[in-house]
């Protein structure tokens, strides 16, 4: 009972959060209103005990994406240029179709805790039974994630480096040509 | 920001913590919630919030610009090293179980090791990402 009233609570502010946000042109408010909406999702996964996940979304989608997108704006301007308000009625007849496709979709979705659903029954009660034994990590999600599942882990870092050359390469000259006048 | 003593006070005794926190975050992913992507970002969190009380130009002769592309890219190094090292000692790649005589204690080696390459993988990139945005 008071389960479902709090996630009745946190998923409608997060539907007035995102509502918000795409009303809103102040890129400022729209930035911390983001902030604000990545929290929220991280009390949603407390909810639904994947504190994990909670913590990384609170650390990285809270936290640093807020700050690094503030200090972009410090490189813009923090107002967002008024788009085309007028409403296309081709663009929302397909916008509703998608959103109804989308919507149809997920009534295969198992149910939330639903213990019948394949993923519960194809692999991972082999990690819950064995992976103590065979790694010798308590944390279930650290030893899937850094042992069992060590590809994928290796993908995300090298798509976070790649991230980070990406911009090195697109903004980081403007520093060396700096110290280049300097000197 | 320099002449706020409040927060130039406070944010010497709090960022040590945070560097800490970080750490324990880090090591503690074993146990508890927590692991490499997370510390790497509380870790720096620590240093741009010493950005954002001292200015950024103090922060960069802590830790340069260039240290960072380094310890980016050996993270990843570490990561993929400890992949490597599987092969060499007759396992598949990122097979910890080979890395030490007993498999348990291999997979906790390799766990650790993984764990921190990606923390420092995470780290740099984030301060490298707030270093250009703030100051390109």
């Amino acid at each position: 009972m008071i389960e479902s009233f709090i996630d009745i609570v946190l998923l409608t502010f997060l539907a007035i959060i995102a509502l918000a946000i795409t009303r809103i042109r102040h890129l400022f408010v729209t930035v911390i209103l983001t902030g604000m909406f990545s929290l929220l999702s991280a009390c949603l996964l407390v909810t639904m005990d994947a504190v994990d996940v909670a913590f990384t979304e609170a650390a990285v989608g809270a936290g640093i994406s807020t700050l690094l997108f503030l200090s972009v704006l410090a490189l813009t301007s923090t107002e967002e240029l008024p788009g085309n308000s007028r409403v296309s009625c081709i663009a929302m007849f397909l916008v509703t179709i998608t959103g109804a496709i989308l919507i149809y979709g997920t009534l295969d979705i198992p149910r939330f805790g639903d213990t019948s659903a394949p993923v519960h029954n194809h692999i991972a009660e082999r990690f819950i039974n064995e992976s103590l034994q065979e790694t010798g990590v308590p944390n279930m999600v650290t030893s899937v994630l850094a042992s069992y599942r060590g590809y994928d882990t290796l993908g995300e870092t090298t798509v976070i480096l790649t991230a980070g050359i990406g911009v090195l390469m697109l903004l980081g000259r403007g520093k060396r040509n700096t110290n280049k006048q300097k000197e | 920001m320099e002449h706020h003593i409040v927060l130039r006070v406070i944010a010497k005794f709090v960022i040590p913590m945070i560097l800490l926190f970080a750490l324990y975050v880090q090591f503690h992913g074993d146990y508890g919630p927590g692991g490499g992507f997370q510390a790497g970002v509380i870790f720096a969190v620590g240093f741009i919030l010493h950005a954002l009380i001292f200015g950024i130009d103090h922060t960069r002769e802590v830790l340069h610009l260039q240290t960072l592309r380094i310890s980016a890219a050996l993270g990843l190094m570490l990561y993929l090293g400890t992949g490597i090292a599987g092969i060499l000692m007759g396992g598949n790649f990122l097979d910890y179980s080979v890395l030490s005589a007993d498999p348990v204690s291999g997979q906790l080696l390799g766990i650790f090791l993984i764990e921190l390459g990606v923390g420092i993988t995470v780290a740099s990139v984030m301060l490298t990402l707030f270093y250009i945005f703030a100051r390109p």
